[in-house]
């Protein structure tokens, strides 16, 4: 009779497992759920268009603006020049990691990196306004150091260490072969990285900025405290931005419950929600299609 | 010692991985154009040593090389050599084919490309060439531009040694380039290797009696670091010196 119980004692996980499975599942569509109904109402109001392409923000006047075009910008660029910045410092950082440093120093540097992963946004945000800000006013002159070019930077340091670690398990997972096959021809260790590891790791490499890029366009902290809060289209990288997280985070409270300000809020998540989305499908699409690299199959 | 038919010399050879001797006082000369096959059981260190004539092992942080390897009289582990221009002069094709994930094209021409050559003519007619040399080129003439990964395991092997010899070695090191290749595959690469021998020297590593015999000029004989034996391959297979030679050549070793 053990065998029988052994039988329905693992239906019985089955099932345990199957429901705790679609339960997050099942979370995951509600809020979905309540962010669409909370979010299209506003439609009633504007158009699709003049809400996505409208230049003006201005919720609480009368008649209020509901266009999101300069929070959209504000968020492509934030993200954008977070992007130039900690693209080419994590990637380098997980080459040098991966390929260059001695055993010793990768296991000094590489839980630093990590480290810096685990800093709150709270306090990135904090060190952006107190440090990075007044600096940044000084050196340049301006007017705020609060601006997209503070946030950026900040946005940067966020995402280095998901960019680097995803990327320098890319390249660690590249066949010693090929190393050897490219040094065996002469070439330098140096253009080896350049032109075999590299583009063999091409694929962890996307997916590891994709992801880095979809935490800096979704985190809200850190553009609340440094973006400067202005919603108009930049002129520079150093006029203050409002991107979409911070808008909905700094208004939510004062809008009025059901209201079109509350609908508009929810409608920029809406928003925002596509375009994580957008880069969650393009990452998943990039390590699928160049799945089959490295070592050769016999 | 200063014969000028010597392209390659080992001198009381001794390798060691950290505190792991795997080769001893290991001397031997490899003469030009010609092919010594590398034969023992396994983990007698006949990639190890091979992989010390192209300075492969100086990958291996723990590793350490007493003694002497010349390659035309130069000692290869002189600090002012140029490990980079060693590997081209003496290149290697591996056990298991490693092609890159790159196009058949771009696997011949990266050698080329990175010992400076930039004249697309030149490697257009260096890559033809080598793949030509290496019998391949009936099979993949027609998709150049596909990637190499298409390729099947022996039809990978030749593109190696096409990416070998594309980049004019003078000798080529071979690490059991049939061990995972069907008969035909292998028979494919033997053939390939009576051509080389005219152009090149060539040593290679294999498990295989019959390869070794059919294949080499000379053959030698590891056994658990240490050279035992080396000679004509007719009358190392025929006549061996030493006991320990014959019963491993007969397959009664234990
Ligand atoms: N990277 C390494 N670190 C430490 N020891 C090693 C390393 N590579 C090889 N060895 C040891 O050195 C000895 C010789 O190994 P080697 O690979 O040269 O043998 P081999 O004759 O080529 O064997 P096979 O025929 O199985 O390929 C073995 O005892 C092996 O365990
Ligand atoms: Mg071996």
């Amino acid at each position: 009779m053990t065998g029988n119980r052994r039988k329905k004692a693992e239906k019985t996980m089955k099932s345990l497992f199957f429901i705790i499975a679609t339960a997050s599942v099942a979370v995951l569509g509600m809020i979905m759920i309540f962010l669409f109904m909370e979010g299209l109402p506003i439609f009633k109001e504007v158009s699709v268009k003049n809400f996505l392409f409208g230049k003006y923000w201005y919720p609480t006047s009368d008649p209020p603006d509901f266009g999101i075009f300069p929070l959209i910008i504000a968020s492509i660029s934030v993200t954008g020049v977070s992007a130039v910045m900690a693209i080419p410092l994590g990637v380098m950082t997980a080459v040098y990691l991966a390929e260059l440093a001695s055993k010793r120093v990768a296991e000094i540097v590489k839980p630093m990196v990590e480290l810096l992963a685990a800093l709150p946004s709270v306090v990135i945000g904090f060190f952006g306004m107190v440090v990075v800000a007044p600096f940044l006013q000084d050196i340049f002159d301006m007017p705020t150091g609060l601006n997209l070019f503070n946030a950026s930077l900040m946005l940067a340091f966020m995402s280095i260490p998901t960019i680097c670690s995803i990327s320098e398990d890319a390249i660690y997972s590249v066949p010693n072969a090929l190393r050897e096959g490219s040094l065996a021809l002469g070439a330098t260790q140096w253009e080896t990285i350049i032109r075999v590891v590299l583009p063999a790791s091409i694929s962890g490499i996307s997916t590891a900025v994709i992801l880095g890029m979809s935490r800096a366009i979704g985190e809200t902290m850190v553009v609340l405290m440094v973006a400067g809060g202005a919603a108009m289209i930049p002129g520079s990288i150093f006029d203050p931005v409002r991107p979409m997280p911070a808008s909905i985070a700094a208004e939510m409270a004062e809008a009025p419950f059901r209201g079109e300000h509350y609908y508009a809020l929810f409608a920029t998540g809406i928003v925002l929600f596509l375009f994580t989305l957008f880069f969650n499908v393009i990452a998943d699409f990039i390590s699928n299609r160049y799945r089959q690299v490295g070592e050769a199959s016999l | 010692m200063s014969d000028n038919n010597i392209k390659m010399a080992s001198e009381h050879l001794d390798f060691y991985y950290g505190d792991f001797k795997a080769l001893h006082d290991v001397s031997l000369q490899f003469r030009k154009k010609q092919v010594t096959a590398l034969i023992g059981p396994s983990g007698c260190g006949k990639s190890t040593y091979l992989r010390c004539l192209n300075r492969m092992n100086d990958l291996i942080p723990i590793s350490r090389v007493e003694g002497k390897i010349l390659l035309e009289g130069e000692d290869i582990y002189n600090t002012s050599w140029d490990v980079v221009s060693l590997r081209r002069r003496v290149g290697m094709v591996f056990q298991k084919p490693n092609p890159f994930p790159k196009t058949i094209f771009e696997n011949v021409a990266y050698g080329l490309r990175v010992n400076g050559i930039r004249d697309k003519s030149e490697i257009e007619k260096r890559v033809t060439e080598s793949i030509q040399q290496a019998a391949l080129w009936d099979e993949v003439k027609d998709r150049l531009q596909e990637s190499a990964l298409g390729l099947s395991g022996g039809q990978q092997q030749r593109l190696c040694i096409a990416r070998a010899l594309a980049v004019e070695p003078e000798v080529v090191l071979m690490d059991e380039p049939a061990s995972a290749l069907d008969p035909i595959a292998t028979q494919k690469i033997e053939e390939l290797i009576h051509e080389l021998k005219q152009q090149y020297t060539i040593i290679i590593v294999t498990h295989s009696m019959q390869q070794a015999a059919r294949v080499s000029d000379k053959t030698a004989f590891f056994y658990i670091g240490k050279l035992i034996e080396v000679g004509d391959t007719d009358t190392l297979f025929t006549r061996p010196r030493l006991k320990q030679t014959e019963d491993y050549i007969t397959g009664r070793f234990g």
